[in-house]
């Protein structure tokens, strides 16, 4: 993300007409704490004309404006913690608004990669405590007193020595008057009340009584609604259509072609169902129809022929040549939808004058940007209002579906809404790549990792290794590379990209060579770890230390090591987006099945911002891990997936998951990302401990397909 | 098209669909209660659940046509001031992350827990496994479940 420091004076500063205080902050740049009462507001918090950080109104309602957007990852209600902690707001009065795309006052308005609260995390708590300092001044200054002799609580200032109090409500349009101080005090640690306390989500009220948040739930007056036939299968392109049985199926149908699909419009959501229904389209070959028999032919392909080197370390053939044993096994993965609940949407007015989007997005910007770039206009003559998201697990990190609206607006010139079927989000690509690797390692006589290899074989992958991440750096001679192959079928960032599967094989393959090794598998990473802090090999990108004590707290927490009747324990620990995970499975044996009985999760995510919003993500994620990793499956017959919808594709339910213990470490480091990391540890846990129940290794996803006699008597 | 008198949450609601139009599309569309969810238009998820004289039922799949007559209650008409039990349970977990799903997941609970209103885990697990919840609240659904049950 770059920095754009030539905005840093933009800030300004001023009353509400109404009385009160606006402040703006400059969210470029962490050190820049430049704050500014903002001018020329005429109107009341909640007017989106402006995106100040935050309002305090002479009642003394605090308004805190989250710009990033919200996926159910709970950063609407996160942000304004932060913000409300430094300030000492009472948080009964604070009022939380989605902020619009506003590239000139927010940096880094994306829900993705767990980096919200790491990129934030100063920026809030410098906002709260600006305007905490300048109420305090204010204060002070009423009173005649020094500002050092007072204290804030709950949207107070306090006068400690004569006990004398002014509600933030009082002193907001005095405070508006002052200069914002540069330098301000943040609070210690020590002293968080609201950050790391149980807070529940700020929409709960609206979620819980179905009003309208959500993209699809935008209407507006005059809008048009329509669906756009895809083409059939990856590798297909649009031939010729013929609408005309379609346009006399309601009023008011519009069939209009958009390159290689072709869009429905009409005046409600079933009469374009039914319209796309009787438009005859004509398909052609473009490219390549693969099937899954494809991939699995390609994939040896892969694994046995050219890669690209990503992290070599001391000589790998030696190391296999003078080994006392060597360990090798695959494992594979399949094609994932992303499957929000709430499939792709999006609104778009193309008018002479401007732009209007609005929608769930994970990446505003690009939205913008990208529509900008379609329609060839300058950007910001598009603007974009987010609404909240019913998830996305990163399928909204794409901007096709925005695009398809705007363009669709501009052909017709009139205000559409574009809405995806189940059908079509499940078979309209930009999935998780199908992934297949080949792990080595090479023991010596005591049982110590001499030599370790992984290639990894992806189809739209890029990248299919993470060659930095644990064991590189504790193994002395190490080989990682990576193979792609480019195929029509669309790939793209799928929670926790990449991780979410190399991790459940790495953590897997890991317990093999322990195994092997005749080792514990905890013991067997602790010495991993040591090794990689007394004798590391090349660079070490992952804290030893944070890693470990995750690994302890999970063991102690489990029980690792006390024997537990008819109870088998599975092993596995992950450091992805910044923060460290590890996890015990507990399996037993239930009329001869694996039953998954239990997950526990210790957790380093650095400070914890809120509790409830913490253990949602951590359970929610563990859950979606052993979702995909037991049941979920896109196969491919000749470019098209044959699962489409929720009939065919598994999702997890509730009288499939196991009880979840979550435990953070709390070590005062601040936050590092929590909506990814808890996810990629689970399919190791889980299939470790079915290992030690039954014998049986799990190396393919998903489990139940694998091994279908294993889990047959599973309900 | 034909004329429909719906009766819903209460009120008689006057609309003009096609009869084989889904109840869910007629309820967002035409009548602006966008509480009651698409999700796989094929009633394997749950998000589009309304009580249909009390009893839970997918609108996705169900034509208006066949509840003409019927008395309907969307999440809109749960309660007067969100305030049903199984509402309040939901707030005081905490349960939603992205909470598409949930008025779907509370429609299934209410209408569930007027019938049963001590049941067991089991019986939670077997009434409410038909609701997906892509983000896997669903030990927060259990517990909401279990704590409305005790204020029904």
């Amino acid at each position: 993300m770059t920095k754009n420091n030539s905005r840093r004076d933009f800030l300004k500063s001023t009353a509400l007409s109404a009385g009160g205080l606006i402040l703006g902050f400059n969210w470029f740049g962490q050190e820049a704490s430049a704050a500014t009462v903002v001018e020329g507001i005429a109107n009341e918090a909640g007017n989106t004309a402006f995106n100040a950080f935050l309002s305090i109104q002479t009642d003394g309602i605090v308004t805190i404006f989250s710009p990033n957007p919200e996926i159910g990852q709970g950063i609407k209600t996160a942000f304004p913690i932060i913000v409300a902690e430094e300030l000492d707001a009472d948080w009964a009065n604070v009022k939380v608004v989605q902020a619009p795309l506003d590239t000139k006052k927010f940096e880094r308005q994306v829900a993705g990669g767990s980096g919200s609260i790491p990129h934030s995390w100063q920026r809030l708590r410098k906002a709260g405590a600006t305007a905490r300092q300048m109420l305090v001044e204010a204060a002070a200054k009423r009173w005649g007193v020094s500002a050092s002799e007072c204290s804030t609580e709950k949207s107070f200032v306090i006068h400690t020595a004569s006990g004398k109090k002014l509600g933030y409500g009082e002193l907001a349009t005095e405070a508006a008057k002052l200069t914002p101080p540069t330098d301000v005090k943040l609070k210690d640690k020590k002293d968080f009340k609201l950050i790391g306390s149980t807070v529940k989500g700020v929409d709960n009220q609206a979620l819980l009584t179905g009003k309208p948040l959500f993209g699809l739930d935008f209407y507006r007056e005059g809008m048009k609604f329509a669906m756009i036939q895809r083409p059939p299968a990856f590798g297909m392109k649009l031939k010729s259509f013929d609408a005309s049985a379609a346009k006399a199926s309601a009023s008011g149908i519009e069939v209009v072609s958009l390159k290689d699909k072709v869009a429905i419009v009409g005046k409600s959501t079933w009469e374009v169902k039914k319209a796309r229904d009787l438009v005859k389209i004509e398909w052609e070959k473009a490219a390549n129809l693969e099937s899954s028999d494809d991939h699995n032919r390609i994939f040896k392909e892969l694994l046995d022929g050219k890669a690209e080197v990503r992290r070599k370390d001391g000589d790998v053939e030696t190391a296999f040549k003078d080994a006392a044993k060597i360990v090798e096994a695959e494992y594979q993965c399949p094609f994932l939808p992303h499957n929000p609940m709430e499939p792709m949407n999006f609104f778009a007015h193309v008018r002479e004058d401007g732009v209007e989007l609005v929608g769930p997005t994970q990446t505003p910007q690009n939205a913008q940007n990208q529509t900008a770039k379609l329609l060839n206009i300058p950007a910001e003559k598009v603007t974009v209002e987010l609404t909240k998201m019913g998830g996305g697990f990163g399928r909204r990190l794409g901007t096709d579906y925005v695009l398809e609206a705007a363009e669709l607006s501009s052909i017709i010139k009139a205000p559409v809404k574009v809405m995806w079927t189940r059908e079509d989000d499940m078979s309209g690509g930009s999935y998780r790549p199908a992934v297949r690797y080949r792990f080595r390692a090479a023991l010596d006589k005591q049982g110590n990792m001499i030599g370790y290899t992984l290639r990894g074989a992806g189809i739209n992958a890029g990248n299919s290794t993470r060659q930095d991440n644990f064991p590189a750096g504790a193994v002395s001679n190490l080989l990682i590379d990576s193979a792609e192959h480019k195929s029509p079928i669309t790939t793209g960032p799928w929670r926790a990209p990449i991780t979410n599967f190399l991790a459940f094989a790495e953590q897997s393959f890991l317990d093999e060579v322990a195994t092997a090794a005749g080792k514990d598998a905890v013991q067997f990473r602790l010495e991993l770890l040591e090794k990689a802090k007394t004798a590391p090999t090349g660079e070490i990108k992952y804290n030893i230390d944070r890693m470990k004590a995750v690994i302890e707290l999970a063991a102690e927490k489990s029980g690792w090591g006390k024997k537990k009747k008819g109870v088998s324990l599975g092993f596995s620990v992950y450091f992805s987006h910044a923060s460290y995970v590890a996890q015990v499975a507990e399996v037993v044996m239930k009329k001869g099945k694996p039953v998954l009985q239990k997950i526990y999760a210790a957790v380093d995510c650095g400070i914890v911002v809120n509790q409830s919003g913490a253990r949602n993500q951590v359970t929610g994620g563990i859950v979606d891990g052993i979702g995909h990793a037991m049941y979920g499956n896109l196969t491919f017959k000749d470019g098209t997936p044959d699962q489409k919808n929720f009939n065919a594709f598994r999702l997890i339910k509730m009288n499939e998951i196991p009880a979840i213990e979550v435990s953070f470490v709390n070590n005062g480091i601040d936050p590092t990302g929590l909506g990814e990391p808890a996810l990629p540890p689970t399919g190791g846990s889980v299939a470790n401990a079915i290992f030690k129940a039954t014998g049986k290794r799990l190396r393919n996803q998903p489990f139940i397909e694998e091994d279908q006699k294993l889990f047959e008597s599973v309900s | 098209m034909a004329n429909y008198n719906l009766k819903i949450n209460g009120q008689t609601l006057k609309t003009e669909a096609s009869p084989d139009t889904p109840l869910l599309w007629v309820l967002r569309d035409n009548l602006g209660l966008v509480g009651t969810k698409y999700g796989c238009g094929m009633a394997q998820c749950g998000a589009c659940t309304v009580h249909i004289n009390g009893e839970a039922t997918r609108s996705c799949v169900l034509p208006v046509s066949a509840v003409a007559d019927a008395t309907i209650t969307t999440i809109e008409g749960l309660s007067e001031k969100g305030d049903h039990p199984v509402q309040k349970a939901w707030d005081a977990i905490d349960v939603p992350q992205c909470g598409y799903c949930q008025t779907g997941q509370m429609m299934t609970a209410a209408a569930f827990l007027k019938k049963n209103a001590k049941p067991s885990l089991e019986e939670i697990e077997a009434a409410m496994s038909g609701n997906i919840c892509r983000c896997g609240t669903y030990h927060r659904i259990k517990e909401a479940v279990q704590l409305a049950a005790t204020k029904m």
